[in-house]
């Protein structure tokens, strides 16, 4: 497999507060890679480096054998990196079908794609029914639960055909059954060739899905490797439990 | 697209509405009717900018005094090889519409990293940046001002404030059609996002830099369009006038009274206001004109946030398919209540 993201000594401070530090990763096409860390250890930073929102200051990034470096966050969409945010962020003004009609409009059509109106709606239809929000379509993002709100965040970032998803903290919140929904949710992506990177607190959620894991505490990535070896780490453990 | 039709049936409410007014045979009519087209025109532009993409101008009178003096820089060239009044006023229109639109480039550029107030005081500094530059450039009559001759009459139309109201009329008919367009395109949709939330815009796919490019250039070049024929329908052209608070406020009231998420809403906020106003002056005193606006502005910020528009939709109770919210800050909005919830469940990593 080659490799989709590669990641290179990447470094971020803010003022005097180092956030990143070194940070290497290279994640093959396909993958199903778990982030954890505690709060604070820098993941969130770690996705906004890669997604084009902050700017590292050392390092570099390459994507699917493309540096992007300088490359503004709507560029790096339109290469095929989509990503949610850990809190919501829908369009408020807009109902469901646009806010899923924006990536298909900006993202999937400038690749070189013409699709009509009709097309397109349809697309968005079929897009918000693969995470069951297919009766709210013509609904504002005020109306729905917060669950709900995740999926419309998850559906977003699904409707711009992307090559990796990095999913921030998509679960956060949820019940178990609705963990389970979203969980099969990606790895049905998984299996159609998206790779993911899922950010994580819970446990059980990142275990059953990813095939590898990665920790980041202060800022550093303290362990790299097969979900049930990175638990057993003692260094892992020191960070979670404490000594 | 239903563009055309739209087109054709606005040229057409327009033609009957210039014949109507010809027909009263009262030249005042024309008079008000200009201000008030000039506003449909400032109102429709500010709310590209404004209304869509949730940027507010402060600084419309400072595109429409471009508009003006730039028809008053091509008057005085001519001049001065004294061949007057051959440049037509829909040519100085062109003009007046590609320097506002540079300057609103420009100030896109400038203005990129500001947001919310700080963009507002920024358009407000440039206003009182080119009312200096225009006081101090001798060439367009300085503090003293500017005379403009214009001709008696023009063509088989007659007076020629006749002529300046019908090409305003053209103007306000082509801004809204353009703002129409705008509204119901890719641009559209585009706007919209930026408006709500330029991060995750940008994380779907949206160059949120272009995007405010275009409209502040849109928005400027619109209202240099109103402002070019304006020498030739005041004769004497003020830079302390000019560059007025009246504009600036009359045209961020107008849409807001209106309703600022369609093309609608500064139509009706301005056929409402504007037409108000020509009464207030004409009835009671030119200065209670502002306290009309004044207090119609309070009135509708308070208890009706959304404008005439918001108020139609919660009358017919149903919510209309988009362009609803207006605001990110809406106590109504899921962003706020949503924020602080999964902000406790999940902790808040960086």
């Amino acid at each position: 497999m080659t490799d989709l993201l590669q990641i290179d000594n990447l470094g971020k401070r803010f003022g005097g507060f180092v956030a990143l530090e070194n940070i290497s990763l290279s994640v093959p096409a396909g993958e199903r890679l778990g982030l954890i860390g505690p709060n604070g250890s820098g993941k969130s930073t770690l996705v906004n480096c890669i997604c084009g929102t902050l700017r590292n200051e050392q390092g570099s990034v390459r994507f699917g054998g493309r540096t992007l470096d300088g490359l503004a966050a709507h560029q790096r969409t339109r290469l095929g990196l989509a990503r949610s945010f850990q809190l919501p962020r829908p369009f408020v003004s807009l109902n469901l079908m646009d806010n899923i009609r924006i990536p298909l409009l900006y993202t999937v059509e400038a690749r070189g794609a013409h699709h009509s109106t009709g097309d397109i709606d349809d697309h968005c239809h079929r897009l918000l029914g693969e995470v069951g929000l297919e009766q709210k379509a013509r609904q504002l993002p005020r109306d729905l639960t917060q669950v709900e709100m995740r999926k419309l965040e998850l559906a977003r970032a699904m409707a711009a055909e992307p090559k990796l998803l990095i999913a921030d903290e998509a679960m956060a919140g949820l019940t178990h059954s609705e963990i389970e929904d979203i969980l099969a949710l990606l790895v049905r992506l998984n299996e159609q060739g998206v790779t993911v990177i899922l950010i994580e607190h819970i446990m059980s959620a990142v275990m059953s899905f990813s095939r590898r894991l990665v920790v980041l505490v202060s800022g550093r990535k303290i362990a790299d490797g097969p979900p049930d070896a990175v638990m057993r780490d003692p260094e892992v453990e020191r960070a979670y439990l404490g000594q | 697209m239903r563009s055309l039709p739209f087109l054709l049936i606005s040229l057409a409410l327009g033609a009957a509405a210039f014949a109507g007014a010809m027909s009263l045979g009262n030249d005042y009519i024309f008079f008000a009717g200009y201000v008030v087209l000039q506003y449909v025109v400032l109102s429709t532009a500010w709310n590209i900018l404004g209304g869509y993409c949730g940027y507010v101008n402060f600084g419309s009178a400072a595109f429409f005094a471009l508009g003006a003096y730039s028809t008053v820089a091509v008057y005085q060239s001519v001049e001065a090889y004294e061949f007057p009044h051959v440049v037509p006023v829909p040519i100085l229109i062109l003009v007046g519409g590609v320097v506002s639109g540079i300057i609103g480039l420009g100030m896109g550029y400038l203005t990129l990293r500001l947001r919310g107030a700080f963009f507002a005081i920024a358009t407000l500094a440039l206003a009182v940046v080119l009312q200096t530059l225009v006081v101090n450039w001798d060439f367009v009559g300085g503090s003293r001002g500017a005379y403009i001759i214009r001709p008696e009459t023009i063509g088989p139309i007659g007076a020629y404030v006749r002529y300046l109201a019908l090409l305003m009329l053209l103007l306000a008919i082509g801004s809204l059609n353009v703002a129409r367009l705008i509204e119901r395109s890719r641009l559209g949709y585009g706007f919209a996002t930026i408006r709500d939330d330029e991060q995750a815009a940008e994380a779907a796919g949206v160059p949120t830099l272009r995007l405010k490019l275009i409209a502040t250039t849109i928005s400027g070049a619109l209202m240099g369009m109103a402002g070019a024929p304006f020498p030739y329908y005041i004769g004497y052209l003020q830079p302390s006038s000019t560059f007025g608070l009246d504009y600036a406020v009359n045209s961020i009231a107008m849409p807001l009274i209106g309703g600022t998420t369609s093309w609608v809403g500064p139509l009706i906020g301005t056929l409402l206001l504007g037409s108000l106003q020509q009464y207030v002056t004409v009835t009671i005193s030119s200065a209670a004109n502002l306290l009309v606006v004044g207090g119609l502005l309070v009135f509708f910020v308070v208890l009706a946030p959304n404008g005439i528009i918001g108020l139609f939709h919660k009358y017919l109770q149903r919510k209309p398919d988009d362009f609803v919210g207006r605001r990110r800050i809406d106590p109504e909005a899921p962003a706020g209540t949503a924020a602080p919830a999964s902000d406790a469940a999940s902790g808040s990593a960086p």
